[in-house]
């Protein structure tokens, strides 16, 4: 059960380079796909992998391929979203940074198969220097003829470009990245049309992300079906976890998806248990945007099942008592955690994040946070905890984008599972100075 | 700075050409992000109105494309700024491990709030959003580098070797 086919190399020294990356099988599903599989025939392989979009939304991959429409002499794209800016969302960064060559060569697997013959990463502007490692790996490879005219031989030619960002969440939903792409405002596009009829400059396009991309290249590699076998029902493959928070060990892991949520928290392979001998108290599973579990809920369904990573399982029992894979930013929480304190960064974050085109997003977001921040004041009555529902329950479904959803979520889900907390915050506003409600730095030495 | 004295030198020239060579001919608004960040690296860590509309030439686009844009995205200052600006991140995992101390500590030490520049130009706080950097928490950016797993005495080291380095940090 730990069987890994993204990071598998990523600690062997060099690997960000073209020579060490080829010693290490890089490029051979490159060439194993131009020289022996047609371009549908590499949309099948992955069809057959079950590979489903590891952006958050979980939409089957070879799908979203089928649909890209081929009109006769209009140039089609591939765009690879690296704007990671989910919270707890880090994985996309770290294969970057450690396998530039990785998504390179899926890069260039996933064009061929959608006859696209300029695609584009675009990449997070905080993450200036991701691009200047990718921009190195792509020269590399187009000075080793994996990129430009006739690769390898083929006949089949690609430019690959890196785009940044300007530091905007929102450029995360592929619409609004299109414009952005376009240089525009990342304002979402209303859809349909979908970007596999009309996306970049109004062209077929497909947007995927990074880690999805990447592991075209295993697909391609041992076939479709043998990646179907790793992994537990419609949940094929690997899955990049980025762990953060109250554990141990934070850092980025590759599990085969239905890894026991217990196990992913207290094994020594993974996050090696809760900092500090501390309790566990609740986990954001899927980045910030997925609804909060409390500890029973995260290590077991409602049915009182052991919960596992998987698209299926975490989301058993729906919102009330499930949550979702989502983008894998899994974020842990120990029992010294204030959960009004952490939801008021997430209400933050995301009316710092509502580009503003929606009035339900743009005014509502703005409410959530005004209506935590008197909690955390302790300026709150018992009626905000209802009029917080309120507005976030306005939100949902009324917006162009999802991310009035994204907002909305972890807002109800703090209160459907911690309303206590929310009113013992009322009843006793000193209460909120006197939980720890963050790791104060060990070594705390005054200025 | 008036306009005319506005314009990049030819190793920047070269890099506004191979953006360029990016997109489609008919396309190259798509160049506005790519420029503006090198526009704001090379004239001194913001975007004035007249850097703006220097792009907006070089693009053959209205000025108004450009500064619609340019107040859209957080990474673009369109004031100046100090020569090293911290970045930040105040969001949940940074926030759990200690980010307002981060905030608080940088803000006793260079003797400012979050925001103003320190008096000799030198550091400027900005709390920012999620960086990407949860696992190594808490965290700044400082232009394209990132700081990971800060304490404080990091915090003072660092400070030091930037102050004797003395140039303005830049992402491009
Ligand atoms: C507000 C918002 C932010 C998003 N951010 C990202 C992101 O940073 N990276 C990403 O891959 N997908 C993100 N998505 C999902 C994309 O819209 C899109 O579904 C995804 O890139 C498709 O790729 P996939 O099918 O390979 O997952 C975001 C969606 C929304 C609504
Ligand atoms: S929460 Fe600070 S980098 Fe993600």
């Amino acid at each position: 059960m730990n069987e890994k086919l993204l990071l598998k190399y990523d600690h062997i020294p060099g690997i960000n380079t073209l020579a060490v990356y080829r010693q290490h099988n890089g490029y051979t599903s490159l060439e194993k796909a131009l020289k022996t599989l047609k371009p549908d025939e590499v949309v099948e392989e992955v069809k057959k992998s079950g590979l489903r979009g590891r952006g958050g939304a979980g939409f089957p991959t070879g799908m979203k391929w089928s649909f890209l429409a081929k009109p006769e002499g209009v140039p089609r794209y591939l765009v690879c979203n690296a704007d990671e800016s989910e919270p707890g969302t880090f994985k996309d960064r770290y294969l970057m940074e450690r396998i530039p060559h990785l998504l390179v060569e899926g890069m260039i697997i996933a064009s061929y198969a959608l006859g696209a013959n300029a695609s584009y990463i675009y990449v997070r502007g905080e993450y200036y220097y991701i691009i200047k490692i990718l921009q190195k790996a792509i020269k590399e490879a187009y000075a080793a003829g994996l990129l430009g005219k006739n690769i390898l031989g083929s006949g089949f030619d690609l430019d690959l470009y890196v785009q940044p960002g300007g530091g905007a969440y929102i450029c995360g939903e592929e619409t609004a990245l299109l414009e952005s792409l376009e240089g525009k405002r990342g304002n979402p596009r209303i859809k349909p049309p979908f970007p596999a009829v009309a996306g970049l400059w109004g062209r077929p396009t497909v947007v995927n992300n990074v880690e999805t991309i990447a592991a075209v290249v295993p697909i391609i590699q041992d076939g479709g079906d043998a990646y179907a076998k790793i992994g537990v029902g419609k949940s094929t493959g690997t899955k990049l976890i980025s762990a953060s928070g109250h554990i141990n060990k934070p850092g980025v892991y590759e599990i085969e998806l239905g890894v026991p949520v217990e196990e992913f928290i207290y094994s020594e392979q993974y996050c090696g248990g809760i900092r500090n001998g501390k309790k566990l108290k609740a986990v954001v599973a899927g980045g910030s945007s997925v609804p909060i579990l409390p500890t029973e809920l995260i290590l077991k369904t409602a049915k009182g099942e052991p919960r596992l990573m998987t698209y299926e399982s975490l989301s058993d029992g729906g919102f009330a008592t499930g949550t979702m894979l989502g983008s894998g930013g899994f974020i842990v929480m120990d029992e010294d955690t204030s959960i009004v304190k952490n939801l008021f960064t997430f209400a933050r974050f995301y009316r710092h994040e509502s580009c503003g085109q929606c009035s339900p997003c743009r005014e509502g977001t703005a409410w959530m946070e005004k209506i935590i921040k008197k909690f955390i004041d302790g300026k709150a009555n018992m009626a905000d905890i209802d009029l917080l529902w309120d507005v976030q329950s306005k939100i949902e479904g009324k917006t162009i984008c999802p991310l009035g959803e994204a907002a909305a979520w972890p807002v109800a889900a703090a209160i459907r599972h911690f309303r206590h907390e929310f009113e013992a915050y009322v009843r006793n506003p000193q209460s909120i100075n006197e939980v720890k409600h963050y790791y104060r730095l060990n070594n705390l030495v005054e200025a | 700075m008036t306009t005319s004295e506005i314009k990049f030198n030819d190793e920047a020239q070269k890099k506004v050409q191979e953006i360029l060579a990016q997109y489609p001919n008919d396309k190259s608004k798509s160049a506005l992000l790519p420029l503006l960040h090198l526009a704001q690296a090379e004239f001194d860590g913001w975007l004035s109105p007249e850097t703006m509309d220097y792009i907006a030439s070089i693009l053959n686009i209205q000025a108004i494309e450009v500064y619609e844009v340019a107040t859209f995205y957080s990474m673009f200052n369109l004031k100046p700024v100090a020569n090293y600006l911290i970045e930040i991140c105040q969001t949940s995992s940074c926030w759990m491990c200690g980010a307002e101390d981060i905030v608080r500590y940088l803000e006793k030490k260079l003797n400012v709030a979050v925001g103003e520049p320190t008096q000799d130009g030198m550091f400027q706080i900005k709390t920012v959003e999620c960086l990407g950097s949860c696992g190594t928490a808490p965290m700044f950016q400082i232009g394209d580098k990132y700081y990971e797993n800060l304490t404080f005495e990091k915090i003072d080291a660092i400070l030091e070797d930037l102050r004797k380095e003395n140039k303005r940090s830049r992402y491009v």
